[in-house]
C-alpha cells in the first residue's frame, strides 16, 4: 500500500502503472485536471446524469400539465401558459444538446474508445478535457438563462420567435450555450477520428474493428461537417437578435424560413449524431449476449458510413409546409426514404444475429430488445411524416412527437443498456440482475404507454405544443401523463440499483458477459494506461476462444490477449 | 540547437521525460512520426470545420445575392477596393513568410524561422490596421448593419444629390396619399408604410418596412400607381419578390443604381460585417498563434526533429488567408 500514501503522481508520471485508474490518485483535482480519457468518461457520464434528471423532471411538469384539458380556462392556474412554453423548450433542448448528442459518444465513447482500439489514450487527451469543460460551460450558460428569461420558443429556436422584441433575454445565454456544447461536440468528433486513424494497433484493420467504433466514426465525421453549419446559424441568430442584423426579419428584408434551412442542416443530421452510436452499442450486445457472431459485419459497418452521409441531403423533410416548392418537398421526400434502407439493414442484421444464437436475457440485452421494437415503431412512422400528402395532415402533430420520441428515447434506451453493460467494466462492481431487469421493464412499459397513444391523438389532430385543449384527447392525455410516472418509477429503481452496486455489488470480473472486444481483456477497472502489457488485436466476435469459468464467475481466454512486456 | 531542444520540452509540458527518448513525444504515441500525423490529420480536419463555419455565411451570400444582385451591386460600390486589394497583397506575402517560416524550421535555421513569424505577424498588424480604417471609414458615412443603417447623403456626389431632391418629393406624395387614402377608406397598409419609411430616411433614420405580401402594390396597373403618387418602376423593385432585379436585366459593377433604387441595403453591409468580421477574429486568433510561436521559437524549442506545432499553425494562417482571397472579390470586386 505503500504507493498509495506516495504524494499524488501527475498523471502519466510512469510508463507502467498497474493500479486502476479510478486509485491512481486521489482528490477532486486529480478528476478536474486528469488527462485521462475513462476518468473524463465518467466525469460526463456524472454530468450527463444530472442533466437527464432536470430534463425528465421538466417533461414531467409537462405532462403533468396535460393531464387537465382546459388550462387556458382555469382560474389562477399554478402553470400558466408561458411556463408551460418554457417546460417544453427547456426539456427539449436539455435532452437534444446537454444530453442526447453527447450521451452515448462523449461518456461511454470516451470511455471505451482508446480501450477497444487497444491504444492508451485518444489522440488530444488534452483537447479531450477541454471539450468536456466547453459542455459544462455550455450547459452552466443554457442553466443560467433560466434565471433570465428562459427561452420559450421550443428547442428550435426558430424565427422570428427567438428574433422578436418581445423574445426573452435568456435566448442569448441558450444559444450561446448550444453554441459552446457545438464545439464541445466537434472536438469530440475530431479527437475520435484522428485516434481511429492513427491509434490502432499493428494488424488491427478497419474490418477487425468492434461496429460500435464504425459507428462512434460515422457519428463524428456528422460532428465535424454539420455542427459548424448550427455554429454560425447560432452566432448569426445572436447578433441578429442583438445588434439586429436583418438575416430572418422581414422587416428588414430577412428571411425567416432560411433560418429553419440553415438550422436543419445541421439539426437533421444531428438526429443521426444520436441514433447512430446507440446502433453501434447494439450491434455489440446483440451479438454478445446472443453467444453469436454478428450477422453481415460489412454491411452494419457501411450502413452506419452511408446513414451518416443521407443524413445530410434529407433536413427538407422538416420543411414540408414552410412554403417551399412542390418539387424541393418531392425530392427531399424521396431522399428521406433512402435512409431506410442502410436503417432497415441493420435491424434485419441484428435479427439474424440473434436467429438461432444462445440469447441471455441479461438487463442489457433486455434493453437491446426494447430499442428494436421502439426504434422499428419510430422508424416506420417517419415513412408517414416523410410522405408528402400524409405529412401536410400529421405536420406538428403529437403524431410527430411520438415518432421523434420513439427515435430519440431510443438511443436513450440503449444508452441505458449500455451503461448496465460497461458498468462492471467503469467500476469494477456488478449491479443486481433482478432490479436492473425490473427497472428496464418498468421503463419499457412506461415508454409505451406514453408515446402510443400520442400516435392516436396525434393522427386525430391534437397539434403538438398546445397548451389547452379540446375534451376528446383528455383520454389519450390522461394515459401517456400515467405512462410517464411509470417510466419516472423505472428510472429511480434503476437508480438506486446502480448506486447501491457501487457500495455493496459483486466485485466484477474483468470479463463477465463473454465480449471478445479488447477491453473485456483487461482488468475490471481498467489501469491508467488500459492494459499490463500489450493487447492482440482479434475478431472481437469471434467467441471461440472464451469459456466460463465459475470460480471468476467470468469468462476467461484460452489463449491470452494481452501480452506482457 | 539541439540542447536546447532537449531542455526546453521538459518544460513545455506535463508529459515527463520518463521513459520515453523524447521529451516532446506524449505518452500515448509510440513515435514522434505518430503523433506527427496526428496533429496532422486533427489539423486538417478542423479546418474543414472551419470551412464549413464559414460556408454557411458564403451560403447565405450566395442566395441573398442571385434573389437580389441590385444590393450588392450598389454596396460593393461602397467598399473602397484599393484598401481591399492592399490588403489582399499584405495576407499572401504573409502567407509566404509563414511558409518560409515553416521552412526554416524544418531546417533549423532559428533566425529565418524568427525573421519569418515576424514578418508574418507584422502583416497580420498591417491587416487589421487597415480593416480598422475601412471600418472607420464606413462607420462615418452610417453604413452600419441592419437596423443601425443609417446613410449619411450628402457626401455622395451629384447623383446621390439629385436623388435626393426626387426622394423628398416622393416621400412627400406619398405622405399626401396615404392621408387621402385613409380618408377614401381604400388604403393599403403597404401604402403608408412606404410613405413613413421614406419620410424616416430622409429625417436620416431608417425604420423597419412593414412586411407586406409581395403582390401588394406590383398588381396595381402603372396609371394607378402614378396616380398614387409613385412611378412604377421604383415599385416594382420593391414589391417584386422573390426575384427583386434578378427577374429583369441583372445589374452589373458598371450600373450606378442610387439609394431609392435599391432597397435593403443594409443587409448588404449585415453580410459585409459578419463575413469580414468573423475572419478578422480568425486573422487575431492566427497572430496569438504567430506570437506565440515566436516565443517558442525565441527559446528554441523547433528543429528538424520537432517542427510539429510550426507546421500546423501555418496551415492556419493559409486558411484564414484562403478565406480572405474569397471575401476579396465576393465584396469589393463583383
Amino acid at each position: 500500500m505503500s504507493t498509495l500514501n506516495a504524494p499524488a503522481a501527475p498523471a502519466y508520471a510512469t510508463a507502467v502503472d498497474t493500479r486502476n485508474y479510478l486509485k491512481a490518485s486521489y482528490g477532486p483535482v486529480s478528476w478536474l485536471l486528469t488527462l485521462d480519457h475513462k476518468r473524463i468518461g465518467v466525469m460526463y457520464l456524472v454530468g450527463i446524469s444530472v442533466m437527464f434528471l432536470l430534463g425528465g423532471i421538466f417533461a414531467l411538469l409537462v405532462r403533468t400539465t396535460l393531464l387537465f384539458a382546459n388550462n387556458a380556462e382555469a382560474v389562477d392556474p399554478l402553470i400558466t401558459a408561458e411556463l408551460y412554453n418554457r417546460f417544453f423548450t427547456l426539456h427539449g433542448a436539455i435532452m437534444v444538446f446537454i444530453v442526447i448528442i453527447p450521451g452515448i459518444p462523449a461518456a461511454l465513447g470516451n470511455f471505451v474508445l482508446p480501450i477497444m482500439l487497444g491504444a492508451k489514450d485518444v489522440a488530444f487527451p488534452r483537447v479531450n478535457l477541454l471539450s468536456f469543460y466547453m459542455w459544462m460551460l455550455g450547459t452552466a450558460l443554457a442553466l443560467a438563462s433560466l434565471f433570465f428569461g428562459a427561452v420559450d420558443t421550443g428547442w428550435t429556436f426558430y424565427t422570428p420567435y427567438s428574433t422578436s422584441e418581445n423574445s426573452p433575454s435568456g435566448m442569448i445565454l441558450v444559444v450561446t450555450g448550444a453554441f459552446i456544447l457545438g464545439f464541445s461536440s466537434v472536438f469530440t468528433g475530431l479527437n475520435f477520428i484522428v485516434t481511429i486513424h492513427q491509434l490502432r494497433r499493428p494488424g488491427q484493420t478497419w474490418f477487425r474493428l468492434p461496429l460500435f467504433l464504425w459507428a462512434i466514426y460515422s457519428t463524428a465525421v456528422i460532428q465535424i461537417l454539420a455542427t459548424p453549419v448550427l455554429g454560425i446559424t447560432l452566432l448569426l441568430l445572436i447578433v441578429e437578435k442583438t445588434m439586429k442584423m436583418g438575416f430572418f426579419n422581414p422587416a428588414y428584408g430577412g428571411d425567416p424560413v432560411l433560418f429553419q434551412h440553415f438550422f436543419w442542416f445541421y439539426s437533421h443530421p444531428a438526429v443521426y449524431i444520436m441514433i447512430l452510436p446507440a446502433m453501434g452499442v447494439m450491434s455489440e450486445i446483440i451479438s454478445v449476449f446472443s453467444r453469436k457472431h454478428i450477422f453481415g459485419y460489412r454491411f452494419i459497418a457501411w450502413s452506419s458510413v452511408a446513414i451518416a452521409l443521407f443524413g445530410f441531403i434529407v433536413w427538407g423533410h422538416h420543411m414540408f409546409t414552410s412554403g417551399q416548392s412542390a418539387l424541393m418537398n418531392t425530392i427531399f421526400s424521396a431522399l428521406t426514404f433512402s435512409v431506410a434502407v442502410p436503417s432497415a439493414i441493420k435491424v434485419f442484421n441484428w435479427l439474424a444475429t440473434m436467429y438461432k444464437g444462445s440469447i441471455a436475457l441479461q438487463t442489457p440485452m433486455l434493453y437491446a430488445l426494447w430499442f428494436i421494437w421502439i426504434f422499428g415503431i419510430g422508424g416506420l412512422t417517419g415513412l408517414f411524416l416523410g410522405t408528402l400528402a400524409t405529412d401536410i395532415h400529421l405536420h406538428d402533430t403529437y403524431f410527430v412527437v411520438a415518432h421523434f420520441h420513439y427515435v430519440m428515447a431510443g438511443t436513450i434506451f440503449v444508452l441505458f443498456g449500455a451503461i448496465h453493460y460497461w458498468w462492471p467494466k467503469m467500476f469494477g462492481r456488478m449491479y443486481d440482475e433482478r432490479q436492473g431487469a425490473i427497472a428496464s421493464i418498468l421503463l419499457f412499459i412506461g415508454f409505451n404507454l406514453t408515446f402510443l397513444p400520442q400516435f392516436v391523438m396525434g393522427s386525430q389532430g391534437m397539434p403538438r405544443r398546445y397548451y389547452s385543449y379540446d375534451e376528446v384527447y383528455q383520454v389519450y392525455h390522461v394515459l401517456s401523463s400515467v405512462g410517464s410516472y411509470v417510466m419516472a418509477a423505472g428510472l429511480l429503481v434503476m437508480g438506486y440499483c446502480l448506486f447501491t452496486s457501487l457500495k455493496r455489488g459483486a466485485k466484477a470480473p474483468d470479463n463477465p458477459w463473454g465480449s471478445n472486444s479488447l477491453e473485456w481483456h483487461t482488468t475490471s477497472p481498467p489501469p491508467l494506461e488500459n492494459f499490463n502489457g500489450t493487447p492482440v488485436a482479434d475478431d472481437p466476435y469471434d467467441y471461440h476462444n472464451l469459456e466460463w469459468d465459475p470460480q471468476i464467475q467470468g469468462f476467461r481466454s484460452k489463449k491470452p490477449m494481452v501480452t506482457s512486456g | 540547437m539541439a540542447d536546447a531542444v532537449q531542455t526546453s520540452g521538459a518544460s513545455a509540458g506535463h508529459e515527463g521525460p520518463h521513459g520515453h527518448h523524447d521529451p516532446n513525444l506524449a505518452h500515448h504515441f509510440d513515435t514522434m512520426e505518430q503523433q506527427f500525423e496526428c496533429g496532422k490529420l486533427g489539423m486538417w480536419l478542423f479546418l474543414a470545420t472551419e470551412v464549413l463555419l464559414f460556408g454557411g455565411l458564403f451560403c447565405w451570400y450566395a442566395i441573398w445575392r442571385s434573389n437580389h444582385p441590385e444590393v450588392f451591386v450598389y454596396g460593393a460600390q461602397k467598399l473602397d477596393w484599393k484598401l481591399g486589394g492592399i490588403n489582399t497583397i499584405v495576407l499572401l506575402v504573409s502567407s509566404f513568410t509563414m511558409a518560409w517560416a515553416v521552412g526554416c524550421a524544418q531546417r533549423g535555421n532559428r533566425q529565418g524561422l524568427l525573421l519569418g513569424l515576424g514578418i508574418t505577424f507584422l502583416g497580420g498588424i498591417g491587416f487589421m490596421g487597415i480593416k480598422s480604417v475601412e471600418y472607420t471609414e464606413k462607420f462615418s458615412h452610417g453604413y452600419y448593419w441592419g437596423g443601425s443603417y443609417n446613410p449619411t447623403h450628402h457626401e455622395e456626389g451629384h447623383a446621390a444629390d439629385h436623388a435626393d431632391g426626387e426622394h423628398a418629393e416622393t416621400a412627400d406624395a406619398a405622405h399626401a396619399e396615404a392621408g387621402a387614402a385613409d380618408s377614401h377608406g381604400d388604403g393599403h397598409a403597404a401604402d403608408s408604410a412606404h410613405g413613413e419609411e421614406s419620410v424616416a430616411d430622409s429625417a436620416g433614420e431608417l425604420a423597419p418596412q412593414e412586411v407586406r405580401p409581395p403582390a401588394a402594390l406590383a398588381g396595381l396597373s402603372a396609371e394607378r400607381l402614378t396616380e398614387l403618387g409613385y412611378e412604377p418602376s421604383k415599385v416594382l423593385l420593391a414589391a417584386e419578390a422573390p426575384g427583386g432585379l434578378a427577374a429583369s436585366a441583372p445589374p452589373t459593377s458598371e450600373t450606378k443604381l442610387s439609394a431609392e433604387e435599391v432597397r435593403n441595403v443594409h443587409l448588404f453591409f449585415s453580410i459585409y460585417f459578419c463575413m469580414t468580421g468573423l475572419h478578422g477574429i480568425h486573422v487575431l486568433i492566427g497572430m496569438a498563434v504567430i506570437g506565440w510561436l515566436f516565443v517558442r521559437a525565441l527559446r528554441g524549442d523547433f528543429g528538424p526533429g520537432y517542427f510539429e506545432p510550426v507546421d500546423l499553425g501555418g496551415l492556419y494562417w493559409h486558411l484564414v488567408d484562403l478565406i480572405w482571397i474569397y471575401l476579396f472579390p465576393l465584396f469589393y470586386l463583383i
